[in-house]
């Protein structure tokens, strides 16, 4: 029964799913939406879950003083104060994004430039990629060069004033050769993701049980 | 003139300011001049009946000029002489207007433009009422090609059933598997599993579970540690399920430790950062990235590389496989990723459905290749006068298209 009651029901919900998509009237019209919001309720108690498991397993390596401990201590703080600010603030201006409360504070000074600083860090990494993917060992490394090259002096405005004709080759590339790769792609996920779907609902597929 | 006549005069004349003051606040309310709007209101078709489409004719007024014209207001009521209130206003350009309403209820509209120089109202239409549906016609096309594709691929399983050989090609990545789990091994050192930003509703997460599995089973198998972090607490719960499942496998339970199947945190380049320091600090022999995956992968990847880590990726999302070819040593494309349970396990069943979709890629390659020349074909026809095949193609190419 352990791996029975799932299945059904998985199998229930996945043909309802389906039927709901083209049955429109009520009470099957909307409840591919009421399942969703089933979802968010589920999603919100499993954040318990999450802070569970991250304060627990950081909190046992600076217990055992484990290596990298030091860093398990400042995400444990950093969680700590994060959290004492968020209720501060909600208990004192009754918003957790009231400029000025202690809480934007740390979103505004401390969360956005993080962030700012990761996502910055990615040109760099384009850059040493880029590098590795475009040395022309191969044929295809230097097709992939040239094309590259290509596309990216087409798109700017230098291209144009190298050679006239280079805006216009980049788009063929986009449109012509790109989009067919991609769409490719697109139709083989399509596919994989039907006929995984299927699998699933028809309890061919029980990894997710484990 | 008789003398009452005389006094009725007299009387009328004496009224006549009196009459005049009531007067006016009447001929201000009255309606303002009507504008031809050919305005037209029908139920929404293919709807759960809680909306009304309500269209109309261009005004003259209606020049594209914000300033002259900013647009239309929807007027709405209950009753044809009831109050009209606004159901909703539409910027100038526009000719069309869907109003959300209760589901059987009459209703009745009226158009006011709002011009410059002009806000003059439609003629009243109705009683529209707003009906469900119990099938949506626009989405034929898509339940035929769901029943035609959902019998193939139960065919092609039956098929497996009785036992014929199924061929499928080789998916390098999901062979380096063995590869990357004995290297960590040799090495001594851990390996890292990253299911991206995928929640447990998307399909390629499912499928990461079924690697993460085989993964596990073999890291419990060499006694290798595991580290999986995650963005998502409620993968997390499925992945601790998984991994632990797995190291009773081949009777290695005591090697599972909760905490290294954990959760990070669910923001984006907080999730990157915190994969990109496990990396640094404990340096993995091999990093695996499958699942869903945004502008953190390249992060990543570039990350494991740099500690030398061998690298399988594999994702759906087609902006990041790019990134994930140039940085990683395999990488799973698209729908080489869905087909990896069925790979890895080598259930004929499963092997089966993996048939039934490789036939039905098969026919859409036929089709759009038939469809190709047919549209050619049918334009060069055009040209000479014969327009026939040209529709033809048209009405197959309207046939498909979906609401």
């Amino acid at each position: 029964m352990k791996k029975e009651i799932p299945l059904a029901i998985t199998f229930l919900t996945g043909v309802i799913i389906v039927v709901t998509f083209f049955i429109p009237h009520q009470p099957l019209g909307s409840m591919q939406q009421r399942l969703l919001i089933w979802y968010s309720i589920v999603l919100g108690f499993t954040t318990l879950l999450g802070v569970d498991s991250l304060m627990g397993s950081n909190f046992r390596k600076v217990l055992r003083r484990s290596p990298g401990w030091g860093y398990s201590l400042v995400v444990i703080l950093g969680f700590l104060i994060t959290m004492v600010t968020g209720l501060w603030s909600w208990i004192a201006t009754k918003s957790l994004i009231t400029l000025g409360s202690p809480f934007m504070f740390i979103y505004t000074w401390m969360i956005v430039p993080l962030t700012a600083t990761m996502f910055a860090l990615l040109a760099f990494f384009i850059a040493s990629a880029a590098y590795r993917a475009f040395r022309a060992r191969t044929l295809e490394a230097t097709l992939l060069l040239v094309t590259a090259a290509i596309v990216m002096l087409g798109r700017v405005p230098i291209g144009a004033k190298i050679w006239s004709q280079l805006p216009a080759i980049q788009d063929w590339v986009m449109e012509i050769p790109q989009m067919a790769a991609k769409r490719g792609i697109f139709i083989g996920v399509a596919m994989g993701t039907i006929a995984m779907s299927l699998r699933v609902i028809l309890g061919l597929e029980r990894t997710y049980l484990s | 003139m008789n003398r009452a006549s005389m006094v009725l005069a007299a009387l009328l004349l004496a009224a006549a300011p009196l009459l005049a003051a009531k007067a006016a606040p009447a001929a201000a309310a009255r309606p303002a001049p009507v504008f031809s709007a050919g305005l037209q209101g029908e139920d929404t078709p293919n709807d759960e009946g809680r909306s009304i489409t309500i269209t109309w004719t261009k005004s003259p007024l209606d020049g594209g000029d914000a300033t002259t014209f900013k647009g239309y207001q929807v007027l709405r009521a209950e009753q044809p002489a009831g109050q009209f209130t606004e159901a909703g206003f539409v910027i100038g350009g526009k000719t069309q207007y869907q109003d959300n309403v209760d589901e059987g209820k009459p209703y009745y509209y009226r158009l006011r433009q709002l011009a410059a120089t002009d806000s003059s109202e439609s003629e009243v239409i109705g009683p529209v009422r707003a009906t469900a549906q119990w099938f949506d016609r626009s989405r034929v096309n898509v339940l035929v090609l769901t029943v035609i594709l959902s019998f193939l691929l139960i065919w092609y399983i039956e098929r497996a059933k009785k036992g014929e050989e199924l061929f499928i090609r080789k998916i390098q990545g999901l062979d380096a598997i063995d590869e990357a789990v004995g290297r960590s091994t040799e090495l001594g050192k851990p390996i890292l599993y990253s299911f991206g930003l995928g929640e447990i509703r998307d399909i390629v997460t499912v499928a990461s579970l079924a690697i993460l599995r085989q993964v596990a089973v073999k890291c419990a198998q060499h006694g290798t540690e595991l580290l999986v972090p995650n963005w998502d607490p409620l993968v997390m719960a499925a992945a601790q399920e998984t991994v632990q499942q797995a190291y009773s496998e081949p009777g290695r339970p005591d090697l599972y430790k909760e905490g290294n199947v954990s959760f990070l945190t669910s923001d984006q380049f907080g999730y990157a950062a915190g994969v990109d320091g496990m990396m640094l600090r404990q340096k993995p022999g091999a990093v695996f990235f499958l699942g869903y995956f945004y502008a953190e992968a390249l992060l990543m990847s570039e990350t494991g590389h740099s500690v030398g880590a061998i690298q399988i990726a594999g994702t759906t999302a087609i902006t990041q496989l790019p990134f994930f070819i140039a940085s990683c040593d395999y990488t799973l494309i698209g729908e080489e990723m869905l087909a990896a349970s069925c790979y890895l396990k080598r259930d004929p069943q499963l092997l089966g459905s993996l048939k039934g979709e490789d036939f039905v890629k098969a026919v859409l390659i036929w089709g759009f290749a038939a469809m190709a020349v047919l549209g050619t074909v049918g334009m060069l026809m055009a040209r000479g006068g014969h327009a026939w095949l040209g529709g033809v193609f048209q009405a197959i190419q309207n046939w498909f298209v979906t609401a």
